[in-house]
């Protein structure tokens, strides 16, 4: 293990929830520019402490790095244990990264009690970061949980209409998930004899029955976080009725979390059983695929869509995952971090008409390019990308997923591969109906092109999405080592 | 056998106890009405002077007075303690609700007092009767306090219903005793264990007893199905009585629970473990089924604490040290997060208005952000999120009783925490989602606002840092069982 001298997790953890306290405190309606500015200092401070991690990494091991190690609560063994690594540290760079967008998304839209909005954002943000630092389960589970109580009034004030049966019941389908995980790791707890080291876990043998119990356990969880079909349907909801700012957070992190969950904890510790259901998640994940692409394809709102369109690509996460490939699941995760920056991205572009129309129907639009030239050509680059284009970000994972799909079973591959058709109709489509064409109605024809706070997030994103698919390799050499080190170990039965 | 000085030192806290309330009974009649504050901080100084006694006598092993008629041990000292500190938050929180409504009398402090008495006595208890006399000087105050608004016709039917229902409860638990004397021969609860533990006793009396007696803890715990008359209770007394009624006297009740069933009938573990577990699976899916329903937030909270009892429960039915220390963690936290939930309703009442519908709540956050937020803790301690105490109480009573290979009880009371949270999501909604009904500003006494902040980031610290009271909790229960 790696140590270091400044406990950087800690600090990303820590720096955006008391910078959040902080905004909650000197935020005064009357004046909320004070706490724009506090916040996005606290946002960009939380992004700079995590370019120490990305700098400082070392590519060439699989083991944690950066790691903190004390006793939390030891009447039951818990610690205060941070550590990342290949699989990890990327999406605390990414999530810290898109805290930044978050707060200047906010800007000048959100103008009812901003302090609270920007504090529950930057605390969430925080506890993101400690659900991919966390190496003790405890420590996991409580960030894992803590992150839903942001988020529940985030969608709950700052949502549309429907937002209140949407944030009920975003949290209770994610709370009925980590319950069951809360069982399963006090049973391992037990069995492991007294220890909520995650590290423990993978080394412990149990046998089949157990490892499916646990499998199932976790799987309730992480698939109604990630979302996998059928327990999706919070998603669409969720995201609909949240603000811009939350629909960021949730596509293009919080998302993520349940798939991470995966790697971390459903394939190390119950490898056999892994293997016994990789039919079911397989299965899973081409229903997510071409079902929802087709449920895509017919929405009417533009941020239904784009909900529809994150399951299904993570559909093509997961399916990566359970393919035991060393490419598939580098695929997978290079999928998680893109379609961070692509779904971001879609969300802030419908967010950026959204402050304008005040309408998401995809019938209230057309001819947009008309108005809005500049956007037109971000928003479409940005399709493109959700189109799995090559030279974008989107491509790549999909492509390595699909590859890796094919040395597994040509049919599984086959069916993943319609993603590109469907991806490509429903989001192109969309664009074509919102962006091209004549004028529709006289709301559009006095649209505003973006302005310079908007152009300075589109343009950011836009350049993260043409890097990364345009130059991967940065990306995939952080995983490697730590991607190989876990297919090893879930090749070695704990029978 | 004259008592000797040992005997009195064991019992120094409830004798000052005794002598202050005696006093304090007195001096009342002479105090005007406009000096009623003096009553009050002799309350607060009478119980400030009994904790620190308390805190001054611990003795590291259990010391048995007065021919074993009570012990004073680390589980008596750290449960007195922290009734003294619930009674203590719960009289600051009522003071300006009772002077709105009359009931800030000599009377109020007096029963609350010899109510704290009965507690103390119940917590040291060590022989049938004690348990007893403790449990009559707890309920009769309360049943007097529930009645305390004699105007009021709920409060009266409340306190009927309350009285004649606990009057049934301790006439089966004295029943339940005097088997347990017929079978064991001692009313003594180390003489009685001894006598279990070698198998004396016919085992259908014993059988008999066990039952009555595990049907009396019920009723006093308030778990289903002996749960009736909790939300009656809840509903009907002043808010005031009802934060009462509903912190300090669950300390004792759990004392109670572990002193009869571990230090009096531990050798029963497998006869009483079996009704605890039909006792802790119908309050909690009882209480959280019925919680759902309902529109009047006290009762809810009623419904919540029958849930929570259960949860209790299934630390104490673990029938292991680390069982009853997760317990006694559970009810410490419970009670700390019910005086801050009530203490926010207390704060939303004002002259002449009763705030006690879930409605009234709507739009607390635009109203006073900071008293929102503390409900909000309240409300997710209770829900058992991360990171909030409820979490850790709930997380130590589950793996107390996984320990014991319990898996599909723990399943199913995890399912029904999912429940519960949905009716406590829902006093969140109301507050931060909804637009407010009444727009009266919040102003409460510069007391009660300090110690209600204290208390609702105290479940946040305790929920970061749970180690200082769970080791507490774990050392009391082991130098005491």
């Amino acid at each position: 293990m790696v140590t270091s001298q400044l406990p950087l997790l800690t600090l990303a953890i820590w720096v955006p929830i008391v910078f959040g306290l902080a905004v909650l405190a000197v935020g005064r309606d009357a004046a909320p520019s004070n706490a724009r500015w506090l916040a996005l200092i606290g946002a960009v401070a939380g992004f700079a402490i995590t370019v120490p991690l990305m700098t400082g990494f070392d590519t060439s091991t699989a083991a944690l790095q950066f790691v903190e190690d004390r006793p939390w609560v030891p009447a039951f063994n818990i610690r205060y244990q941070l550590g990342v690594d290949g699989i990890a540290m990327p999406f605390v760079v990414l999530n810290s990264f898109m805290t930044i967008f978050v707060v200047v998304a906010a800007w000048e839209v959100i103008t009812s009690r901003v302090s609270q909005y920007l504090a529950a954002f930057l605390i969430m943000s925080g506890l993101i970061n400690g659900v991919f630092a966390a190496a003790d389960a405890i420590l996991f589970y409580v960030f894992f949980e803590a992150m839903l109580i942001p988020m529940y009034i985030i969608i709950g004030v700052w949502g549309g209409p429907n937002r209140v049966y949407a944030a009920i019941k975003f949290f209770l389908y994610t709370l009925l998930g980590s319950l069951l995980t809360l069982v399963a790791l006090i049973y391992l707890f037990y069995r492991s004899e007294g220890s909520f080291q995650i590290a423990d876990y993978h080394m412990l043998p149990l046998t089949l029955q157990e490892q499916i119990l646990i499998f199932l356990a976790f799987l309730m969880a992480f698939a109604v976080k990630v979302p996998m079909w059928p327990v999706h349907t919070w998603l669409p909801d969720a995201h609909v009725e949240a603000p811009t700012g939350g629909s960021v957070v949730l596509a293009a992190i919080t998302l993520k979390v349940g798939a991470y969950g995966f790697l971390r904890f459903s394939l190390p510790i119950a490898p056999d059983a892994s293997h016994e259901l990789a039919g079911l998640i397989i299965a899973l994940s081409l229903i997510a695929v071409v079902y929802i692409g087709l449920v895509a394809l017919v929405q009417a709102d533009m941020k239904k869509l784009v909900a529809y369109s994150s399951i299904a690509h993570m559909g093509f996460v997961t399916l990566g995952f359970f393919m035991f490939e060393p490419l598939s699941v580098e695929g997978g995760i290079v999928q998680m971090i893109s379609h961070g920056f692509i779904s971001g991205a879609m969300f802030l572009c419908i967010g950026v008409l959204y402050d304008r129309m005040h309408s998401r129907q995809i019938a209230d639009y057309g001819g947009v390019v008309n108005r809005m030239p500049t956007f037109a050509a971000f928003f479409l680059l940005f399709a493109m990308a959700n189109a799995g284009l090559p030279a974008t970000s989107g491509f790549v994972g999909e492509f390595m997923v699909i590859l890796g799909a094919v040395q597994v079973n040509f049919w599984y591959a086959f069916a993943a591969a319609t993603t590109l058709i469907l991806g490509a109709a429903y989001t192109l489509w969309m664009y074509k109906r919102v962006v091209f064409g004549d004028i529709a109605n006289h709301h559009v024809e006095e649209l505003q092109d973006i302005n310079r706070r908007e152009f300075l997030m589109l343009a950011t994103l836009a350049f993260c999405v043409l890097a990364m698919g345009l130059w991967p390799a940065p990306v995939t050499d952080v995983m490697h080592a730590s991607v190989d080190n876990l297919l090893h170990h879930v090749a070695q039965s704990k029978l | 056998m004259i008592p000797t000085f040992a005997d009195y030192f064991a019992a120094l806290p409830e004798i000052v106890l005794l002598g202050m309330t005696s006093l304090i009974l007195i001096l009342d009649l002479f105090l005007k009405d406009h000096q009623r504050n003096t009553t009050y901080l002799l309350t607060q100084f009478a119980l400030l002077l009994t904790a620190v006694i308390t805190v001054f006598t611990v003795q590291g092993r259990p010391v048995f007075a007065f021919n074993g008629l009570v012990v004073d041990d680390l589980m008596s000292d750290v449960l007195k303690v922290m009734i003294y500190l619930a009674v203590t938050i719960a009289l600051v929180y009522v003071r300006a609700y009772n002077a709105a409504r009359g009931l800030f009398t000599g009377e109020f402090f007096t029963l609350a007092l010899f109510a704290t008495l009965g507690m103390v006595v119940m917590v040291s208890a060590n022989h049938f009767l004690t348990l007893y006399i403790g449990l009559e000087l707890l309920s009769l105050s309360l049943y007097a306090m529930v009645a305390l608004q004699r105007d009021s016709a709920r409060a009266t039917e409340a306190a009927m219903k309350y009285f004649v229902l606990g009057a049934l409860a301790s006439g089966m638990l004295l029943y339940g005793m005097s088997m347990l004397y017929g079978a064991t021969g001692s009313l003594d609860l180390e003489s009685v264990s001894a006598a279990l533990a070698s198998g004396l006793g016919s085992s259908n009396v014993l059988a008999f007893g066990l039952v009555f007696v595990v049907a009396g803890i019920a009723f006093k715990l308030g778990v289903a199905p002996f749960h009736m008359w909790v939300p009656d209770v809840y509903q009907g007394a002043p808010t005031s009585v009802t934060l009462f009624v509903g912190s300090a006297p669950k300390i004792a009740a759990f004392a109670f629970t572990l002193r009869l069933l571990v230090n009096g009938m531990e050798p029963l573990v497998a006869d009483w473990q079996g009704m605890l577990i039909v006792l802790a699976v119908a309050s909690m899916v009882l209480g959280n089924l019925a919680a759902i329903a309902q529109t009047n937030l006290k009762r809810m909270l009623a419904y919540s604490t029958i849930s929570h009892m259960g949860f209790v429960l299934l630390g104490v039915l673990s029938g292991s040290l680390n069982g009853y220390a997760s317990a006694m963690f559970y009810v410490l936290v419970y009670v700390l997060t019910a005086l801050a939930g009530f203490g926010v309703i207390l704060l939303l009442s004002r002259e002449g208005f009763e705030s006690e519908e879930l409605d009234d709540l709507k739009g607390l956050n635009r109203r006073s952000p900071w008293f929102a937020f503390i409900m909000l803790l309240v409300m997710f301690s209770m829900a058992g999120v991360p990171p909030l105490a409820g979490f850790f109480a709930k997380l130590s009573v589950l793996q107390a009783a996984l320990q014991q290979g319990l898996l599909w009880l723990v399943v199913l009371a995890v399912m029904m925490s999912l429940i519960g949270a949905f009716y406590y999501l829902r006093v969140v909604k109301l507050m931060y989602f909804d637009d407010p009904q009444h727009q009266e500003p919040i102003r409460p006494l510069g007391d009660m606002r300090m110690m209600l902040s204290a208390n609702g980031v105290g479940l946040l610290l305790l929920g970061v840092a749970p180690q200082p009271l769970l080791t507490l909790c774990m050392v009391a229960i082991s130098h005491s069982m």
